[in-house]
Parts: C-alpha cells; sequence; structure tokens
C-alpha cells in the first residue's frame, strides 16, 4: 500500500491553527532545509491509518500466545479512565496541592504493588521492563558503593534469562557470569555455589522462569548468593503465573522490577508505551530514584530518597500506564488477582497437555503459565523448523507464539495462553497447531511457503540489514 | 470480585481431568510449603466496573485541571488536533505487541518508518531510530553512543532541562562515565569556559536549543567549538522550534535528541511521553533501540520489517548498545499522525504563533508590571522574568484558573504555545497587576 508521503496532493491541508492575534515575531535565522510532511486532507489521512490498522493484529484480532509476553485482554475501563481530562490535561510540574488525585494513583498502586511482591517501597519512574532492570541494578550498584563494597563487580545470570538481563547489568557497569540450567531447568545448584565468590554484586532471576517452571530450590538459590554477600533481583516478567499467590520478597528477593503492561493488564501499544515499577526490601530504599511518593495525614507529597541514584527518566514515569494499572488492580482485588494466576497456570496446563502427545515438550512435569515446544525432532524429520509452523500459524489467523527463546532450547516455541482465553479458543488453537503438525509430514513445502494469506508475504530480513533504507525519499 | 476469566467451573473441571489432575493447587507443588500468600493478600476486595469508575473518577476529580497554562519547563501544553485521537485510540494499534511477526504487523511497521521519515525532515538528520522512552533518557542514550575507549567523559550544558541532567548523570554514573556540567553566562551556556574544559578525552557535549530558559543558543559556534576538540556535537531540540528554526543538521549536530511530547501528546502529569532520536549517516550502527526499515516480500512487493537488530541485547546480550527492548511505539504513532495532520503549514503556524505570543506576553510583562526580562538573547516561547514576589503572583494566578510560570533562580520561567489567546494573556497581566500589585 502507499505510503503517507504518496498519498495527498500539493496545498492539501487541514484547518487546525488559527491566524496570530498578537503582532507576529520570527526567530533572526530560520530552517533553510525544506520541510516536507505530507499533504492531505482530513479524510484522506483517516483512510491511510485506517488501512494501516487493517494490517495490525491487535488482542482483539484473535488468539495471542506470546510466550513470556503475557497478551491478556486490555479491560476498556482503564483506557476510559487513563483518558480522564482529570489526568490528561495535568501539567507534570504543577504545585502538589493541584494533583492530589494523581499522586493518591501514585501511592495506591505502590502501596498495592509492594503488597503483592512483598516489598517494602517502589518507584513507579521506570517506563518499561528493562528500563526497570537497568534500575534494580543502580540499586545493587548504589548499595555496594555505600558500604565501600567496590570489589562486587559480578552479576549472576542463567543462560535461560531474557538478554535485556545481561544488557541491563552491563549498562549499570557490571560484568556478566553466566550460569547455566540444571536438566530440570531450573538453577543449576553447584554451578551456582561455584559461580559467587566475594566479587558476586547479585543475581538475576526470573521465577518462574523463560522456560515457564517455579523453580523448586528457589530459597535455596537466594540463600546462596546472600551468603556469598550479593544481592537478589526479581525480574517480574512472569509474575502472572503468581501475582496473589506467591510473593518475590518471600521468596528471598531484594528488589523486584514489574511490568504494568503485562501481569496488569495494559496494552502494548505495538511495543510501548509500557510500565516498569522497581520495588525493593527496606535496606535499599534509600537508593530508589526519586522523587517517590508519600502519604502523611491524608496528604500525598513526593520526596527524594537520602541516597538516590537520581532520575532514570523525567517527572513521574508512564502515569497513564500506572493508572490504568490500578483500576485492574481495584477491579479484581485481593481475590481476582490469584484466580486469574490459577486459571493462566490452568490454562497453559491444558494446552500443553492436548499438544504434548504430538508436540515435543522438552521438560516433562507441570508447567506455569506458559510452556515450550522444541520443534528440534520436527525439523530433522520435515525440514519444517519452529518459523515455518509460526508462519503457517499465520494463515489460519493465529499469532505465533515465542520462537528461539529462550534460547537454551533448539527450535523453542514458548507457549502463554494467558487466563483471558476461552475454552473454545484455545482448543480451536489447538486443532490448529495438531493440523499444522500433520501438513509438516504430509506437505512440508506448504509450510516453507507460508504465510500467503497476510497483507505480505515473508520479508527480506537480509537484505533490509545490509542495504538499510531507514526513511522514505522521493 | 471483577474477573476478565471466562472459563467457567464445568470447563475448569474438563481442563483439570484432561491434565489429570484434581485441582489447580496441584500445579503449584514447586512452590515451597507454607509460602503461598492467597488468604492473607492485605489488598482491597474486587468491585465492579461500574464501582471502580466512580473511584478512579473521584481521585481524578481531586486534580486541578487550569484553563489557562502558562508554563512549559519540558512538558507542554499544545493543541491536539482530534482526528490524531480518534486515529491513536484505534484498539489495533493500541493492543497490539511489538511487530516480531512482521508479516501481520505492516501497519505498526509502516507507521514507524513514517514517523522516522517524518522526524528526519523535521531535524533535518540521516536516520532516526522508532523512539526511546523520553526525552531524557534519549539525551542519557545519546551521551552512551559517543564513549570510546579513549573518549570517556562527557559535557552536558547547565542550560538543560535540570531532569534531563540528572537522568544522564544517573546513566553516567551506571557506565562510570565522568559528567561535567558547563556553567552558564547570561542564561546561555558559556562557550568560552566549555572550549577551555573540552580535552583529549571529551566524547560529546549536550546542548539544548532552545535551552531550559527558553533563549537560543548560539549552536554554529559551539558546534565548532566541540568539532574543533574532536568530540561528538549532541543537540537536544524543542520539535516544533524545529518547524522554524536552523535544524540541528544546518548546526552541524552528529546526534539531535528530544522530547516528542509537543507532537501531539497530552501532559499526563509526565508521561507516556516519547524521546526522539536521530544521527547523521556515519553513526547509524550505534543508535540504539528499535529500526523500522524497508525491504521486499517473496513476491517482490514493499514492506517492512525491524532492522538493524545486530545490535541488540536479544542478540548480543551483554555486548548490545543499549539495553532497550521496545519503543514508545503508540506514543511515536501519534507523533506520525501529528506532523501529518500538521503538516508543513500547520507546524510553522503554531511555531509562529508561540514565538508571537511568547514575545506579547514577555512585553506585557516588561510594560505593565515593569519586571524585567533577566537574560536579554533571542528566545522562542519561554522566557524567565524578574519576580518580586512569585508565591503571591503564581497563588493569585491559580486562584483565577491560570498556571503561572515555573520559579527558577529568581524569578519565573514563562511559556506560552499556540493555544493561549490573546485575552488570556492581557487577563493574566490584569489579574497580576490586580491582585498582586495594587
Amino acid at each position: 500500500m502507499k505510503l503517507i508521503f504518496e498519498c495527498g496532493s500539493d496545498g492539501q491541508h487541514l484547518s487546525l491553527i488559527p491566524p496570530c492575534d498578537v503582532p507576529e515575531v520570527m526567530l533572526k535565522e530560520t530552517r533553510e532545509q525544506p520541510l516536507e510532511l505530507p499533504q492531505v486532507c482530513e479524510n484522506e489521512l483517516t483512510r491511510h491509518y485506517t488501512a494501516l490498522s487493517k494490517r495490525v493484529y491487535g488482542i482483539n484480532d484473535g488468539f495471542y500466545p506470546l510466550g513470556s509476553c503475557t497478551m491478556k485482554y486490555n479491560p476498556k475501563i482503564n483506557d476510559d479512565m487513563a483518558a480522564l481530562p482529570g489526568f490528561t490535561a495535568v501539567h507534570p510540574l504543577q504545585p502538589e496541592a493541584t494533583v492530589q488525585g494523581c499522586l493518591e494513583v501514585l501511592c495506591k498502586a505502590e502501596k498495592y504493588l509492594c503488597e503483592i511482591t512483598g516489598m517494602d517501597a517502589m518507584t513507579m519512574q521506570p517506563a518499561a521492563g528493562a528500563h526497570g532492570e537497568f534500575t534494580g541494578m543502580m540499586l545493587i550498584k548504589a548499595y555496594l558503593r555505600d558500604r565501600g563494597d567496590t570489589g562486587r563487580t559480578k552479576i549472576i545470570i542463567p543462560d535461560s534469562a531474557h538478554g535485556t538481563n545481561p544488557a541491563s547489568a552491563v549498562m549499570a557497569g557490571f560484568s556478566v557470569i553466566n550460569v547455566c540450567s540444571g536438566p530440570d531447568g531450573g538453577v543449576d545448584l553447584e554451578s551456582l555455589k561455584a559461580a559467587v565468590g566475594p566479587d558476586t554484586a547479585g543475581l538475576m532471576l526470573t521465577n518462574p522462569n523463560t522456560l515457564g517452571l517455579f523453580d523448586r530450590n528457589i530459597l535455596e538459590i537466594t540463600r546462596i548468593v546472600h551468603e556469598a554477600g550479593g544481592l537478589c533481583y526479581y525480574d517480574g516478567a512472569n509474575l502472572n503465573a503468581i501475582s496473589g499467590i506467591v510473593r518475590p520478597g518471600d521468596m528471598g528477593f531484594d528488589i523486584v522490577h514489574l511490568n504494568l503492561h503485562k501481569t496488569f493488564s495494559t496494552p502494548h501499544g505495538g511495543g510501548g508505551p509500557g510500565s516498569g515499577p522497581v520495588g525493593c526490601k527496606e535496606h535499599l530504599v534509600c537508593f530508589l530514584p526519586g522523587p517517590i511518593t508519600a502519604e502523611a495525614d491524608g496528604l500525598y507529597k513526593q520526596v527524594m530518597p537520602a541516597k538516590s541514584i537520581g532520575r532514570v527518566k523525567a517527572f513521574n514515569g508512564n502515569f497513564l500506564v500506572v493508572v490504568r494499572a490500578l483500576t485492574y488492580i481495584l477491579t479484581l482485588g485481593r481475590d481476582g488477582l490469584p484466580d486469574a494466576s490459577r486459571h493462566a497456570v490452568l490454562h497453559a496446563n491444558y494446552m500443553m497437555s492436548r499438544l504434548k502427545g504430538t508436540y515435543d515438550m522438552p521438560y516433562d512435569t507441570f508447567c506455569m503459565h506458559e510452556f515450550v515446544m522444541s520443534l528440534d525432532r520436527l525439523h530433522r524429520e520435515t525440514g519444517v523448523s519452529a518459523l515455518d509452523i509460526t508462519k503457517g500459524l499465520l494463515d489460519y489467523g493465529l499469532h505465533p507464539p515465542t520462537m528461539y527463546f529462550p534460547t537454551i532450547v533448539h527450535e523453542a516455541l514458548l507457549v502463554e495462553p494467558t487466563e483471558t482465553e476461552s475454552k473454545a479458543a484455545i482448543d480451536e488453537a489447538v486443532e490448529v497447531f495438531l493440523k499444522l503438525y500433520e501438513t509438516a509430514k504430509t506437505d512440508p513445502g506448504k509450510l516453507h511457503n507460508a504465510p500467503v494469506t497476510t497483507p505480505v508475504r515473508r520479508l527480506d530480513e537480509v537484505g533490509a540489514a545490509r542495504n538499510p533504507i531507514l526513511k522514505y525519499e522521493k | 470480585m471483577g474477573t476478565y476469566v471466562p472459563t467457567t467451573p464445568a470447563e475448569q473441571d474438563q481442563m483439570l481431568a484432561e491434565i489429570g489432575i484434581s485441582s489447580v493447587d496441584e500445579l503449584y507443588a514447586n512452590v515451597p510449603a507454607g509460602m503461598t500468600i492467597c488468604d492473607r493478600l492485605s489488598l482491597p476486595e474486587g468491585i465492579s466496573e461500574l464501582a471502580v469508575r466512580a473511584a478512579v473518577t473521584s481521585m481524578a476529580d481531586k486534580n486541578k485541571v487550569f484553563r489557562t497554562i502558562l508554563r512549559g519547563a519540558g512538558a507542554y501544553n499544545h493543541f491536539i488536533p482530534s482526528v490524531v485521537r480518534s486515529i491513536t485510540s484505534r484498539e489495533e494499534f493500541m493492543t497490539a505487541y511489538t511487530p516480531y511477526q512482521a508479516e501481520i504487523s505492516q501497519g505498526i511497521l509502516q507507521a514507524i518508518f513514517e514517523y522516522q521519515t517524518m522526524i528526519c525532515m523535521l531535524t533535518g538528520m540521516d536516520a532516526s531510530n522508532a523512539s526511546v522512552y523520553d526525552g531524557a533518557t534519549a539525551a542519557a542514550e545519546a551521551v552512551t553512543m559517543c564513549r570510546d575507549r579513549k573518549r570517556v567523559k562527557a559535557f552536558i550544558s547547565s542550560c538543560s532541562n535540570p531532569e534531563v541532567i540528572q537522568t544522564v548523570q544517573t546513566y553516567c554514573f551506571g557506565s562510570d562515565t565522568e559528567l561535567v556540567i558547563v556553567p552558564a553566562k547570561n542564561g546561555r551556556t558559556d562557550a568560552g569556559a566549555l572550549e577551555s574544559m573540552l580535552g583529549d578525552d571529551a566524547a560529546c557535549f549536550y546542548l539544548q536549543q532552545p535551552n531550559y530558559f527558553g533563549q537560543m543558543e548560539d549552536a554554529s559556534g559551539i558546534s565548532a567549538i566541540v568539532h574543533a576538540a574532536g568530540a561528538k556535537f549532541i543537540m537536544g531540540v524543542n520539535p516544533i522550534a524545529c518547524a522554524v528554526m536552523r535544524t540541528p543538521f544546518e548546526y552541524g549536530a552528529d546526534i539531535a535528541v528530544g522530547e516528542g511530547q509537543p507532537l501531539g501528546l497530552s501532559m499526563s502529569f509526565g508521561g507516556p511521553y516519547l524521546g526522539f532520536m536521530t544521527c547523521v549517516k556515519s553513526m547509524i550502527r550505534r543508535l540504539p533501540g528499535r529500526i523500522a526499515g524497508q525491504t521486499t516480500d517473496a513476491d517482490g512487493a514493499r514492506g517492512f520489517v525491524l532492522t538493524l537488530t545486530a545490535r541488540e541485547q536479544h542478540i548480543r546480550r551483554e555486548k548490545a548498545s543499549s539495553n532497550i527492548c521496545s519503543n514508545q511505539a503508540l506514543c511515536a504513532f501519534t507523533a506520525g499522525v501529528y506532523m501529518t495532520a500538521m503538516g508543513e503549514k500547520g507546524m510553522r503556524q503554531a511555531a509562529l504563533l508561540c514565538v508571537s505570543k511568547a514575545h506579547y506576553l514577555a512585553g506585557c510583562i516588561r510594560k505593565e508590571l515593569g519586571w524585567k526580562l533577566k537574560y536579554d538573547g533571542e528566545f522562542f516561547h519561554e522566557f524567565v522574568t524578574e519576580c518580586p514576589c512569585p508565591e503571591k503572583v503564581l497563588q493569585v494566578l491559580e486562584d483565577n484558573g491560570i498556571l503561572g510560570g515555573l520559579p527558577v533562580d529568581g524569578g519565573i520561567l514563562w511559556c506560552v504555545t499556540e493555544v493561549v489567546t490573546k485575552a488570556e494573556l492581557d487577563r493574566a497581566v490584569d489579574i497580576i497587576k490586580g491582585g498582586v500589585l495594587i
């Protein structure tokens, strides 16, 4: 389809801005480069973007089992609340007395999320999960510096971790030690014991991990790290399995980040904005990015923690995302949150159970909210890869699972159906998966060729990287 | 309790039977005994949609929404066309994931490609990424792009937004980069001081244009100083000002970043916004974050993908150029729709109104109230005046539904955007005159 720059014609425009009602003033030096923005009328503009919207797959278009991403239904009431002018029209630098409602939102969200995670305080400033990881690593750095403990420079990360974990640790100036996973998918305790030492700053861990497994040795793991003098960081990417059921704080973690856009139902926006609040235990509170929100005598105010690492972002984080998450927490409440998690886990196990006679499950155990399949054998036998199966799913109108992650499983597909899918939707998806397996055996060429029903077919990614075209030129 | 779970008790039983267990509890067998919290979670009971609407609305009602806003300092009250809100609230864009499955994500990928193109047009730069969290983190990421083995010191003008400086400081603490703050002279960067401070180990200098005090910096002169020292020149620019002022490219910037909120996003108590990030051709492979690129599909048709991913964390892990694995996609989309709706004509007109009205208010304050401008340089839509009693002035304005300027070192930083009418400006000045000076 056309780019917006190929639409409209010279001279077309919308009538948006009035004439100047004061004497005109202009800068002395003005730009010489042309500003060739699109020239379209309002009708053409809306048609262009409506056409684009039909080339997007949203939550409301169908099943969305993206492992590790928690693509649950995004309730509309959340969006309504985030659109209230009492929130959207507020300037971030208004006097405190005029923003009590905004501060109440931040304070309540902090309180509830601390209760859910078992933490003592939380900052809403980080804008995404990776941003939260960086913030958490900075807390560890500041804590160690403050104690004069400068020899602790290494962060331990399991090989099943998301790639952001090592990248975040390095941004905070740490080096990374990878530890391998044991045959049961959990952290290998012997490798962990061998990895810790006087240079250990901390551990980054997701639990349940990226294989969808709750590590049964979790208390032992955090104890080993603490005894070596390190801190434990909880990556909250997979909280949807355990929200309201078991708390990272009780597992021995000192710091946690959450993804409000996963567990707490806020929309992903096609890649953002999300929100990645970071909580911590008492001994780290004074290092949190500031300001944080506090309540005294019914009045809310913002305060800077005593030894704050500083800001990680301007203003108060992705505030409207927090409004949505708070709306969700208030709606579900103390019974609804654990109920949602239990159904997320039930649905994943049900789907895994229905597929495991056909697809290989590398870990023969119950899963939490997601499970990983390996298409290694299928690939060797038929030449059909995990990628081919995902492209086949597109032709059935389903969003594929996460592919080739975690990297420790060959030809991996990571499937997370979430609690908001109905049994009927899961059953239909299972039938498609089974049909595709059959197709791989009987007609592999069809899958190599897929998709054929989508707006475009497989795209040349190698060519795109080799000769980058990153903007439109006439 | 409210719920979004569709599974009925009967269906739950069918699922348990298929799994071969009798209770969901069995699935949590790996959780150490005594650790579950469900029965003692200290949260309020769940409520209906009707009740939750009332509860959250009552919080929104506790905020004061000002009819007239004369405050900027990093967040700006600009006009947002209806068509922008209408398009960007479509649930397809709102609820989709990051466009990893390109074949069913062409709408997002093309929209990002169009956004990148328009940001390049606005800044004059060669390449743009798909956006980062906000203007402050864009500045911090830009500094990271410039650091190498020999050049380990970063410089930033003290005339930058303080929240940007603080954010850059935090990132520099992370990467053990020394950050030096370059002093100001008469509300602008002290170019002489900068020249004497830059050495062989200087990685970059960050200059905000217009600066925090609204002043137009001598960016061409500073560009020459920075480049003579062999360092990279980073500019943080206001996107509305970019429609009329010299572009960062024309000033000689290697990297140009900025807060994208003025491009169609509401102020929303600080977020979500977006940081735009651009650079010259030679630095493209150091640019962090997501980037959309054009390619072709198996039939030769034009299509778009996320590209240059070899820089990114999911491939490079600890060797990645940044940990960022998202962008502010919906905000970047909003900015793209905004720039399309405004067009060159609309954006230039908005910028003209901003400069003209700011000068009109500055003139009124000088003539009617007798307060001097603190700095005498050229300004865009913000300026600092002296003020004998800032608290009293701001209170009387607040009582009349006007958010006055921001108190900054010994004066007030005012901002006027295109949405404020001459009548509102006259009224504000009259209110101060009547309420404070009599």
